[in-house]
């Protein structure tokens, strides 16, 4: 293999000084909450570096490093795309694009989708054209995802959609939205569909919801009378489950890896030392600090586990059993490390905002909220664990 | 249940039945909503508590009080808790009261007591100076002047001190911060000399402030002046009463989620069919009874004067902390996502949940003065 090692120094040489050359010297900073670089057609660039560093990566196709160049990816192999993330976090350069269609819909559309689908949707979701949103769960259908009641009818030339969608993330920001919807009422998982519309089109109407954190990223998503072109079924009528099932994931390898968004940059020990004091050196509330050390332990153990996933996917192997705990491990990790830190803050984290707070300890504040949301995001850890106990464990069903 | 005497009974019913109808949680929405966290009440359901007996619970007779003591007091303070009613009650009739009462001449007892039973005034209790409870800590400068003493210095975060008509202070006449034996307790007049407040805007929206003053004029509590012992009194009795307040906090959150796990369908069935979620709430039932044992174990030591009562009351404060904690976090998670809504009540529990674990000592501190009272 001593060739592939030259080829692939060739290729972290070219790419460390590519990425020198092209990425903003403000892209080189923790990126900020208001800075998140979500694109789509209705985004706001608070930052207009981000969106020069989005332009230059998707034109190499770097958003999607290794999708396939004919839709707009980067084409690198999984030893490539390692090297392009070491090579960006050596600058700390930020990530180009937030984007449910890179993390989600694109690598199930790349499985299950036509040509003509992939060939229209893929390249505008590499260039952050298209933003999107993600239409599963109901007022009545959460956990229970495959209970959706979301009617769409065969009207001869097109579908016709009525129904609602509840904790849509960004639907008023979105343009496009991937949506699970019912055209079987006879059948409960095979009568269900996957398929993509405009959120322009009339009938689709998205309300925000207000969060305890006080922002509003998800919304009442209601459809009324909507018409979608048939060609925008994804994969066969009634064969939505499967894609659904797939795209989720897809969804928590993401949040896994890292993907919750929120945290205000702050470490815990540092905010622990100056928030509660030090004792030589050491957090002098011994109790706190015992805690803050078990859980960067067990953080390190994340760590190395979704390394050890990833070595054995790399490998060959195919994701093994310890792939299936990654998302409840990481989102009851993120809890408790802002649980921790707002903790170690003590009154000086107790800010909503004003007088009185610091900005950041009111950023971290509010990221403690947000990261409430993990544990039910994308499937909640009850269900997780009983994905776990099933489907790897073997266990049954309580009869 | 716990036993109660007839007035408890009755102060306790009076209470459940005024929060249910006057102060439920849409009235901390609408305070929230309409800037009152700076204030932080309702000035016209103050009334309507100091009307019902409730400033004066824990003032003696002679001075306008009922004496009924710290648990009577308790069992309002979990109504209120319940319900998250804003209020000066804890702050006022309970930690500033219990300062004269303990600390007191005759004189500063007859002019404020009688007050605050009236419910004439509002006052609060000044101790922290950092972003965590710890009342040796104190560094705030107390010189002797002419006419009595002038305090210089900060406070921090202070429950209802913004608005109140008279403020204890936990302040220095020697010594530095750690050692006890400096520390007394003054008074201090709203409108003093070279004091400021600034209020506020907590995740909690209640009335919260730090406090500077300068050289400001200052009565000694007290004569020869109430030192470390009276504080530390102080502190337990508003610590127990915190705890009580937050037992009824976690004791409704409970109740919200018992009753969701008996109405929310999924897969068919209720959700409060799934065993997961059947042993965690049994769980933090468990939890629950645990923790009000130990808090009217503290309040009722308090009353009986007995010696345990600092460790009984630094058990119930821990264990109102662990225990509010859980609630509040079970609370948003059995719910889904409506419970990481704001129109849902699950974030305000949670929100407050995480001042009142802060007030008065984290789990840590009561854990780490337990060990301490302990003698280990
Ligand atoms: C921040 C955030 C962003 C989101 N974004 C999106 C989005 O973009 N698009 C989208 O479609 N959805 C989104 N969701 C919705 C999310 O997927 C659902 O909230 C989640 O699947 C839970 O469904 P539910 O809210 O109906 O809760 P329910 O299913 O009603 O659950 C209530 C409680 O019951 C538990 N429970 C349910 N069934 C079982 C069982 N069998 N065993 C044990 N416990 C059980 C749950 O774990 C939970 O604790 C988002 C949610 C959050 C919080």
């Amino acid at each position: 293999m001593a060739d592939f090692g030259t080829e692939l120094d060739v290729f972290r040489t070219e790419t460390r000084e590519w990425l020198e050359a092209n990425c903003p010297a403000s892209m080189r900073t923790p990126l900020t909450a208001e800075e998140t670089p979500w694109g789509g057609a209705k985004f706001k660039w608070a930052n207009p570096d981000s969106k020069i560093w989005l332009d230059r990566m998707a034109e190499k196709g770097w958003t999607a490093p290794m999708w396939p160049r004919e839709y707009g990816g980067g084409g690198l192999t999984a030893a490539q795309a390692r090297v392009l993330e070491q090579e960006m976090a050596r600058i700390k350069a930020r990530p180009p694009l937030f984007s449910f269609g890179i993390w989600m819909l694109g690598p199930v559309l790349l499985e299950y989708a036509n040509e003509e689908q992939k060939k229209t949707h893929l390249p505008k979701i590499v260039r952050g054209e298209i933003r999107w949103c993600q239409g599963y769960s109901e007022p009545g259908a959460g956990s229970d995802l495959a209970g959706l009641q979301t009617r769409c009818e065969d009207k001869g030339d097109h579908f016709l959609i009525n129904g609602q969608k509840v904790w849509t993330s960004y639907a008023d920001q979105a343009d496009w939205i991937f949506c699970l919807v019912r055209t079987d009422t006879s059948k409960k998982h095979e009568g269900i569909s996957f398929v993509l519309f405009d959120m322009t089109t009339p009938g689709v109407e998205a309300r925000p919801i207000k969060l305890i954190s006080g922002e509003s990223p998800f919304c009442e998503t209601f459809f009324t009378d909507v018409k979608v072109p048939k060609e925008q079924l994804v994969g066969k009528l009634n064969g939505g489950w499967d894609i659904a099932k797939r795209l989720l994931q897809f969804e928590r390898q993401n949040i896994s890896a890292g993907g919750f968004g929120g945290a205000a940059g702050l470490e815990i020990e540092e905010v622990a030392l100056a928030h509660v004091g030090s004792d030589n050196g050491k957090i002098a509330d011994g109790d706190l600090r015992a805690r803050i050390t078990a859980h960067k332990m067990d953080a390190r153990a994340f760590a190395l586990t979704v390394r050890r996933v990833e070595a054995e996917a790399k490998s060959g192997k195919g994701l093994g059993p310890a792939a299936s705990i990654l998302k409840y491990a990481a989102a009851t990790l993120n809890q408790h490390k802002h649980e921790l830190m707002l903790e170690a803050m003590g009154a000086d984290g107790l800010g909503w905002d004003g007088d009185g707070f610091d900005r950041r300890n009111v950023r971290e504040t509010r990221a403690w909220l947000r990261s409430k949301g993990n544990s039910i995001e994308g499937g909640t850890s009850e269900i997780n664990l009983n994905v776990v106990a099933k489907r790897v464990l073997g266990l049954m069903d309580h009869q | 249940m716990a036993i109660l005497n007839e007035e408890q009974t009755m102060l306790r019913d009076a209470a459940k039945g005024w929060v249910a109808d006057k102060a439920p949680v849409t009235a901390l929405r609408r305070l929230r909503d309409t800037g009152g966290w700076k204030t932080g009440y309702d000035p016209a359901a103050w009334k309507e508590m100091a009307e019902m007996g409730w400033t004066g619970v824990i003032v003696p007779e002679a001075f306008g009080g009922s004496e009924f003591g710290y648990r009577s007091l308790g069992l309002v303070l979990e109504e209120t808790g319940r319900t998250l009613t804003a209020s000066p009650l804890h702050a006022t009739a309970g930690a500033a009261a219990t300062a004269l009462v303990l600390g007191g001449t005759d004189a500063q007892k007859e002019a404020w007591l009688t007050k605050i039973a009236a419910g004439e005034i509002t006052a609060a209790l000044a101790v922290d100076e950092g972003a965590h409870h710890h009342p040796a800590s104190v560094a705030m400068k107390a010189e002797k002047t002419a006419s009595g003493y002038s305090l210089t210095g900060i406070k921090r975060f202070i429950p209802d001190a913004a608005d109140a008509d008279l403020i204890v202070v936990a302040a220095r006449v020697s010594g530095t911060p750690g050692d006890t034996a400096g520390i007394r307790l003054f008074l201090v007049e709203k409108g003093a000399a070279g004091l400021s407040a600034t209020p506020l805007h907590s995740i909690d929206n209640r009335a919260h402030a730090d406090l500077a003053f300068a050289v400001t004029p200052a009565e000694l509590l007290g004569d020869p002046g109430a030192g470390w012992d009276v504080l530390s009194a102080t502190i337990d009795r508003a610590t127990a009463l915190l705890a009580a307040e937050m037992m009824g906090t976690a004791t409704q959150a409970f109740e919200v989620i018992l009753d969701y796990l008996k109405t929310r369908t999924q897969f068919g069935q209720l959700i409060g069919s799934f065993q997961a979620l059947q042993h965690r709430a049994a769980k933090l039932f468990t939890e629950l009874e645990l923790t009000r044992s130990c808090v009217d174990a503290a309040l009722d030591a308090i009353d009986a004067g007995a010696k345990d009562a600092p460790a009984l009351v630094s058990l119930a404060k821990a264990k109102a902390n662990e225990t509010l904690h859980l609630a509040s976090i079970e609370m948003v998670q059995m719910h889904g996502g409506i419970g990481m809504t704001d129109a849902h009540d699950a974030g305000l529990y949670m929100k407050r949940a995480r001042v009142a674990e802060a007030l008065y000592g984290s789990s840590s501190y009561h854990r780490d003065r337990y060990a301490r009272l302990g003698g280990y």
